[in-house]
């Protein structure tokens, strides 16, 4: 039997009964340190969503009517760096920090102080990122990609964008060893590595890349700041440099960036699926090795976000082809969640309904990522709308949704409590309305010839521009309406059992709901059928 | 030559265009064959997952059949089978890509210069040369704050004062550079685009089948007016371009044989 402290506030160990700021400024806690990434990314959500919702009545028609253009351009660099790194990576992380302990049997993460302290820098460092809206010269405007020479125009922003982006760094590498440290050593007796949840495993994998392209930002990003201050010419011809060398460190760790985003979204919905077909996850070894396969082929194919730079033949040859071949391992995955579903025995519970958009969705992500790989064709669409609807198919119908899955999932395991699945399904198919008027136009938009990162355009791209922004407005209620659903549950939801889903299987689903403080203080007797891949014959 | 050009973009345009350069086939073959096979592998999956939620739900009655949980032959089949699919991919594109890069025998070469914000022009060894900017209705147009008018203004920040006059059947070797910052220069109806990058210099070609008016447009951010610097080709016979080439290395300044399509009245004097 899984043994659990069964007080269910915070008294326990402590002594005595921890205050606010002992509770929540120092937290050891990594529920209560998963519960400060979820919060901070959801408030950094709506700040990314604001300003993407600039954009897009900007964009709504043509002529220039809401912004200059050079806010416009503060906005989209905006945008993306909060989305990336302020909402999607510590949603990620707050999910880790919540249910990795969990699902192997341990007490709480490896190092739970430096646990604390990888969030506390992230209030920090965006403060700093959104006051240069406020500075003069405004916010970064050179894109989140930052590429030089223009983003050494830049004026005092530059300087406080990267420090900001440094902390976002420093925080997520210290998260990453903490989830190496964790699994590595503290699972429980029993828990063998090809025993243990895929959310682990791909969360494992996830943080060996952190590991290895953080680091490499930082370079990029700190000789952008000597280029600027120290008159280096890391990336100054005239001063011997090369500016598409930025383009390589940089991509070099983008490209594992964006496996970093996905991945932990593989092992959620790798979850969610058995639990509602009420099924093991179909091929759990080859899923392993899959994930595995993609995070490697996703350190060689950077310079395929480059291929119209100027590179030598060869090296284009070289980049389509590995490009290509990551969509083996990523369509393995995709043809084995299908098959996990087929000869289930199905419900489709609200987390359900995001995981099996999140298949269908994210599928339609891969093809046109299949499709840029193919350079002759990316000559045409590099630049265009054509990898703006691609990359936020994979980003928002991919892994947002992944995310959101797995609060609706897990939900009832922290509160104890279940939200109205009507209001749930309403949430979901109103998103499923509205993100795909937001995105699927914007594929017509590339292929018809506009062009990425402009306030204003021709009248011919109208229509579909104003199609696109009326998805945006629909989308940008969804994070309240969920907030308002979520919230809701805690006065008026039923209460929730602790295998609150009837299929879920794991460790998790052992403790009471909602999860008291500390769990697993000493390590729980496993028994392979309370695993969801207990059984190792395949 | 006052017709719509079939190359210009269209309203509710769905897909990209032919265009008029063999490259610019090449990428639309390249688009499409990709775009097929998509198309198919969607449907196999999508009606795979939708036969899944019809057939097993539980509320009709389905049980999981728990011990279907691996099948070494199927990992097999579904790896191999779009390797295959891959490889199919890769060998025209990889034809079409090397075609690309071959800029030998060109007929023509002309310099391009990416500017903060505008582009500059120069036919090597011929001696002209000559900034091309936004047409001035444009940038009145976007300053004010108003609806460009389709009727009035159907190139709106698709004009240019000065336009790239090319001869058509002719291999033009482009030769592409910046002075600030990095810049792109893309028109689709050649079918390529290509970075100005300050220092480098990198190369590119067409040859266009179809006298016309060709529009495009910067495609690499370079600050505040990136999607105020358009390009604008118009391809014309040989004998005009000889004509105008030897009058404009005379000291002429006629921007085209063509008339420019939102023809700007000189500002008035003082």
């Amino acid at each position: 039997m899984a043994a659990t402290t069964p007080v269910a506030d915070h008294h326990d160990a402590h002594g005595h009964k921890q205050g606010f700021i002992e509770r929540w400024f120092f937290s050891t806690n990594h529920k209560d340190i998963g519960t400060l990434y979820l919060g901070f990314a959801f408030l950094m959500a709506i700040v990314g969503a604001a300003f993407s919702v600039v954009i897009r009545a900007e964009l709504a028609v043509p002529g220039l009517q809401a912004v200059s253009p050079h806010f416009f351009n503060q906005m989209t660099a905006m945008h993306a760096l909060v989305m990336i790194f302020g909402a999607i990576m510590p949603a990620f992380v707050g999910l880790a920090n919540w249910m990795i302990p969990l699902q192997i049997g341990a007490p709480d993460m490896a190092l739970p102080r430096m646990n604390n302290w990888s969030f506390w820098i992230l209030p920090f460092a965006f403060a700093m990122l959104l006051m240069t809206l406020f500075l003069p010269g405004g916010a970064p405007a050179a894109g989140w990609t930052m590429y030089p020479p223009l983003s050494l125009q830049g004026g005092a922003n530059v300087a406080f964008s990267i420090f900001a982006i440094h902390m976002m760094g420093i925080s997520s590498i210290m998260g990453a060893i903490n989830v190496i440290a964790t699994v590595l050593n503290m699972r429980a007796p029993g828990m063998d590595l090809l025993k243990m949840p895929i959310f682990a495993w791909t969360w494992l994998i996830t943080a060996f890349l952190l590991i290895a392209v953080m680091p490499v930002l930082a370079g990029a990003v700190t000789m952008l700041l000597t280029d600027k201050f120290f008159a280096t010419s890391f990336f100054n011809a005239a001063g011997g440099g090369d500016p598409v060398m930025y383009q390589h460190i940089f991509w070099f760790f983008g490209h594992p960036e964006v496996y970093i985003m996905i991945l932990p979204a593989f092992g959620i919905v790798s979850e969610i699926i058995p639990t509602f077909s009420r099924k093991p996850l179909f091929g759990y070894q080859a899923m392993v090795y899959a994930t595995a396969a993609i995070a490697f082929l996703s350190f060689i194919v950077w310079a395929h976000h480059m291929f119209t730079a100027g590179m030598p033949l060869g090296g284009e040859i070289y980049f389509m082809y590995a490009t290509m071949l990551i969509s083996i391992p990523t369509g393995v995955k995709i043809f084995n969640w299908i098959t996990t579903m087929w000869r289930g025995s199905l419900t489709f519970e609200t987390p359900m309904l995001w995981a099996i958009a999140f298949v269908l969705l994210f599928t339609i992500g891969g093809f046109s990522g299949l499709m840029l790989a193919i350079v002759p064709a990316d000559f045409q669409y590099h630049d265009t709308y054509f990898v703006v609807a691609h990359f936020h198919y994979v980003l928002v119908t991919g892994a947002l949704f992944a995310i959101i899955g797995a609060i609706y999932y897990w939900w009832p395991k922290w509160t104890g409590r279940m939200y109205n699945d009507a209001w749930g399904k309403f949430h979901f198919w109103w998103t499923i309305v509205f993100v795909n008027l937001l995105f699927f136009p914007q594929h017509f938009l590339g292929l018809a010839g506009m062009p990425r990162r402009i306030p204003d355009y021709n009248v011919v791209f109208a229509d579909w521009n104003l199609v696109s922004s009326i998805g945006a407005f629909g989308m940008f209620i969804t994070p309240f309406l969920m907030a308002f659903i979520l919230l809701r549950s805690k006065k008026t939801g039923a209460v929730a059992p602790a295998r609150a889903w009837e299929g879920a299987r794991g460790l998790e689903w052992t403790v009471p709901s909602p999860a008291p403080h500390h769990t697993f203080t000493t390590p729980p007797v496993i028994r392979d059928s309370d695993l969801a891949h207990g059984d190792v014959s395949h | 030559m006052a017709a719509a050009q079939s190359a210009d973009p269209q309203r509710w345009q769905l897909n990209m265009g032919r265009g008029v350069t063999h490259l610019s086939n090449n990428a639309y073959d390249a688009h499409m064959l990709a775009l097929w096979i998509c198309v198919a592998i969607g449907l196999a999956v999508f009606i795979a997952m939708g036969v899944a939620i019809v057939k097993f739900r539980k509320s009709t009655g389905a049980v999981a059949d728990t011990g279907f949980v691996h099948n070494t032959r199927l990992e097999i089949l579904w790896t191999v089978i779009p390797v295959i699919l891959l490889v199919i991919m890769a060998i025209p594109a990889t034809s079409k890509l090397i075609a690309m890069y071959d800029t030998r025998d060109s007929d023509l070469t002309i310099k391009v210069t990416g500017y903060q914000w505008m582009w500059g022009y120069e036919y090597l060894g011929q001696d002209v040369r000559f900034i091309s900017r936004m047409d001035r209705r444009s940038d009145e147009i976007r300053q004010s704050g108003q609806r460009p008018d389709p009727a009035t203004d159907p190139y709106y920040l698709l004009e240019v004062d000065n336009p790239l006059v090319v001869p058509i059947d002719t291999k033009i070797r482009f030769v592409i550079t910046a002075d600030d910052v990095i810049h792109s220069w893309w028109v689709p109806a050649l079918g390529w685009k290509q970075d100005a990058v300050p220092g480098i210099v990198n190369e590119a070609w067409a040859d266009i089948s179809t006298p016309g008016i060709y529009r495009g447009q910067c495609a690499e951010l370079c600050g505040k007016d990136h999607a105020f610097m358009p390009i604008v080709v118009h391809a014309v016979t040989q004998d005009e371009f000889d004509q105008w080439l030897a009058s404009r290395r005379s000291g002429n300044n006629d921007p085209s044989p063509l008339a420019l399509t939102n023809a700007v009245p000189a500002p008035p004097a003082g």
